[in-house]
């Protein structure tokens, strides 16, 4: 097997180990809604962490996409509030404004040679406060748009919802793969994940493709805002602290190598269901504390961590056999 | 011809990299283009790339003047170029690297089996035996190169630069990839080969180029060179006199108290093991080409790179040189070829780049006092004549020639009982250059050794009373006294490779 392919396909093993467990010691778990819940509690993460997989397959980081996402929800709600817009134009408005804001980062990054982690770094607390400046209260949204897509699911066989927002992280990772795998932009974004220097030698417009990386992670954020918003039906700036995160550590789980060249769109949502299923067991448990959640994905991470410097050196002492 | 420069010039500020340079390339032919470290080969290629943008002269292509602003605009011109690493992206697979940028498309989107069948065409001819859908870090060094060297030549077509290609290649690795060039040139593609392995040079170039120091020395047909003229043209005689000074009288015989010695000292990869006695007072010079394990032995006798085997010892007993640190604290002193990355701290003062050293040695914990560190670089400024405007100057700002003088400085401040100087002359005016010399004589009068690595063969039979020559990282001679000439120097770097002396003609 191509050895590019160990982390993903240790992402799946670890999936159903996780799966297999959680059937045998609760048959009830093997359930559609369990199913649909999994899809759409966990539909902004799984979001924003395809845009999350992009960024880290170049070899750069997102901390402002929790910040973002919680300004997305404030401007809708208070944009619905206070204007007769339309939702469908006021989502336009939002993707407009955090895919810009995600591309001016990638030019800030490219045109000053700054870390992406400085530069994010400010976005974060610029997107934080932005929130801040619109409203510091939690702002229901009431519009019968809103009921509309709240309401607008596929009852699955055995009672399951198949709720749309689920649907459109699914399909948000379908395009994601097509994109990450099967375009020259792509290509692009894995060529400078495994160097800047040979990239730009390859011919990879280095500039021009990390303003899109950047662009498309605050495309996929902006997304991921609006999703949470119909998810929660409200916009709160204090909401989703901490996100980029957990977005990190599902790509990370996901078998993407956190220095970039190399990962799956698709091992990103595994990890993100991975994630989703360890939150669900303890609530079926009902008895375990919610922070066992953050120790075992503590302990997946450090594992992939140890997966992949193992993996680097298998593949660096066979290059050098 | 194809490819014609003539009358090439880059300056960088202070030195000048390339003086009016001629060369030529003929389709069809592999033209060598040798030298030493900053002998301008890098510069010229990088000229010819786009890399870099000529201050003057003319590049002609095919009759057509040309003056490339990037790789990609050389390469779309036909000039195509293998460097000895970073061609390539070893996280792709092997089709992916051979279509990048130019990957069919179906629908918008790349089309796998087409590019798994154009990657093939691309390789078709190279007789490899590879899968193209695998990543290209599962193939070696060796096949990556022949990769690089398919897509170059499938991008470009009329200029093949190879710049070091076989660095890290075994023997039957460079036959490979000798015989996939062959097969180009005979296609009638030009080729430049940058190599400091002479045996490569003299087995697969048509005509070989010296640069020595920015400048052409020699336009030849390879067949009409050997091995000892080659050397001459790239290490021989170009100082003029007043640079040298009067010859050191070689007297035969001549004794030092012995002050060190190293027994069988090596590392796997980087030196065979090698026993050496240094004198008290004594120039020891250290000969060889480029790669032939001159720094790989400095390094190791500073510890930047520790003993595989072997000790070192003085009248004490043995010392530990186990790093740089250690190696200070048995009164070494290192002045490192690469000046400007390995030696100065371009943004710091000249004082504080002179107390460096000092300052290292006492720990953070005794700060060399301010007044102190003033009175220390003032003396130094006198003594070594170092031009600049004071002691608060930034260092990045003086001539190389000074900076060098005050990376001397740091070291005879600590007062060692043995210094290294790595190629201490490079990119230093002519003055400069005579005034180095002459300190170094200076020092060691008064009971300093030195060691001094050089290209410049008048320089080390200038200052050296000893001669060690090194060679495929071996040291293969040693010259004491009037043994000491340009002539049996090259001799000695220039006798046949080991191998080859062992099958019988």
């Amino acid at each position: 097997m191509n050895p590019r392919l160990f982390p993903l396909a240790a992402t799946i093993g670890i999936f159903l180990l996780a799966c297999l467990i959680c059937v045998i010691q609760f048959p009830y778990m093997l359930s559609t809604r369990v199913v649909g819940n999994l899809l759409t509690d966990n539909a902004y993460l799984g979001i924003v962490a395809v845009g999350m997989t992009v960024v880290i397959l170049s070899g750069g980081i997102d901390l402002s996409v929790g910040s973002v996402i919680a300004f997305s929800g404030v401007f809708i709600a208070v944009m619905l509030r206070d204007t007769g817009l339309h939702p469908i134009i006021v989502f336009a408005l939002l993707l407009v404004v955090s895919t810009s804001f995600g591309a001016g980062m990638g030019w800030l990054i490219h045109a000053l040679a700054m870390p992406p982690f400085i530069v994010t770094l400010a976005g974060m607390f610029l997107a934080r406060g932005a929130a801040y400046m619109l409203t510091i209260d939690s702002v229901p949204i009431n519009h019968v748009f809103y009921d509309l897509l709240d309401d607008a699911y596929v009852l699955m066989p055995g009672k399951g919802r198949l709720t749309l927002i689920g649907v459109v992280m699914l399909l948000t990772v379908a395009v994601g793969m097509i994109v990450t795998h099967r375009t020259r932009f792509g290509a692009s974004v894995f060529a400078l994940g495994g160097g800047e220097a040979a990239a730009r030698l390859m011919g990879v417009k280095v500039g021009r493709t990390t303003v899109l990386i950047y662009a498309f992670s605050g495309l996929m954020a902006g997304l991921s805002g609006i999703v949470f918003s119909v998810y929660t039906s409200s916009g709160y700036p204090l909401a989703t602290v901490g996100t980029e995160l957990t977005a990190i550590a599902a790509v990370v789980i996901g078998g993407t190598l956190l220095t970039g060249g190399a990962g799956f769109v698709f091992g990103t949502l595994i990890g993100v269901l991975t994630m989703g299923l360890i939150q669900t067991y303890i609530v079926f448990d009902g008895s375990l504390s919610s922070w066992w959640t953050k120790i075992i994905i503590g302990l997946l991470l450090l594992a992939f961590i140890l997966l992949q410097k193992g993996l680097l050196r298998v593949t660096v002492s066979k290059a050098g056999a | 011809m194809l490819l014609t420069i003539t009358s090439l010039t880059k300056t960088f500020p202070g030195t000048k990299a390339l003086d009016g340079v001629d060369f030529d390339l003929a389709a069809g032919e592999v033209h060598a283009l040798l030298g030493e470290n900053g002998a301008g080969k890098s510069t010229l290629i990088k000229c010819l790339t786009g890399a870099y943008e000529r201050n003057e002269g003319l590049i002609t292509l095919e009759g057509q003047t040309i003056s490339p602003r990037s790789t990609s605009e050389a390469q779309a011109l036909g000039i195509g170029t293998v460097y000895q690493e970073v061609n390539l992206l070893p996280n792709l697979t092997v089709a992916q690297n051979l279509t990048f940028g130019n990957e069919p498309r179906r629908f918008g989107m790349v089309d796998r089996r087409a590019q798994r069948r154009q990657a093939e065409e691309m390789l078709d001819g190279y007789r490899l035996d590879i899968d193209v859908s695998r990543d290209l870090s599962a193939y070696s060094v060796a096949i990556r190169q022949i990769i690089a060297i398919a897509r170059a030549v499938a991008l470009s077509g009329k200029v093949l630069i190879l710049d070091e290609p076989t660095a890290s290649l075994d023997a039957r690795e460079v036959e490979t990839l000798f015989a996939v060039v062959r097969r180009l040139r005979k296609k009638g593609l030009g080729i430049v080969f940058v190599s400091h392995f002479l045996d490569q040079v003299f087995d697969l170039s048509d005509r070989v180029t010296v640069l020595r120091n920015g400048k052409k020395v020699i336009t030849e047909r390879t067949a009409d060179l050997d091995r000892v003229q080659l050397i001459e043209h790239m290490l021989g005689r170009a100082l003029k006199d007043d640079v040298v000074g009067h010859a050191k009288a070689h007297q035969a015989g001549r004794e030092w108290p012995e002050l060190l010695k190293f027994e069988g000292y090596g590392r796997r990869g980087h030196i065979a093991p090698f026993d050496l006695s240094v004198g008290k007072g004594e120039v020891l010079g250290l000969a060889g080409l480029l790669g032939s394990g001159r720094t790989e032995s400095a390094e190791l006798m500073f510890g930047l790179a520790p003993a595989h085997s072997g000790a070192a010892r003085d009248a004490d007993g043995t010392l530990d040189l186990s790093s740089p640190r250690a190696a200070i604290a048995a009164g070494f002193g290192f002045a490192p070829e690469e000046r400007k990355e390995d030696g100065i701290i371009a943004d710091l003062s000249v004082r504080e780049n002179i107390a460096l050293a000092m300052q290292a040695r006492r720990g953070w914990a005794r700060p060399v006092p301010r007044a102190e560190q003033l009175r220390l670089a003032e003396d130094y400024i006198e003594k070594l004549d170092i031009r600049t405007s004071g002691p608060e100057q930034p260092i990045g700002d003086l001539s190389g020639g000074n900076q060098q003088k005050v990376v001397l400085a740091r070291w005879l401040a600590m007062n060692p009982r043995f210094l290294i100087l790595d190629e201490p002359t490079r990119g230093i005016d002519v003055g400069a250059h005579a005034e180095i010399l002459r300190l170094i004589r200076q020092v060691t009068a008064e009971g300093m050794s030195i060691l001094v690595i050089s290209s410049e063969l008048d320089e080390l039979i200038a200052v050296a009373d000893r001669v060690i020559v090194v060679r495929d990282r071996h040291h293969v001679a040693e010259l004491t006294g009037p043994e000491i000439t340009t002539d049996t120097i090259v001799r000695a770097i220039a006798a046949p490779d080991r191998e080859t002396a062992e099958v019988p003609a």
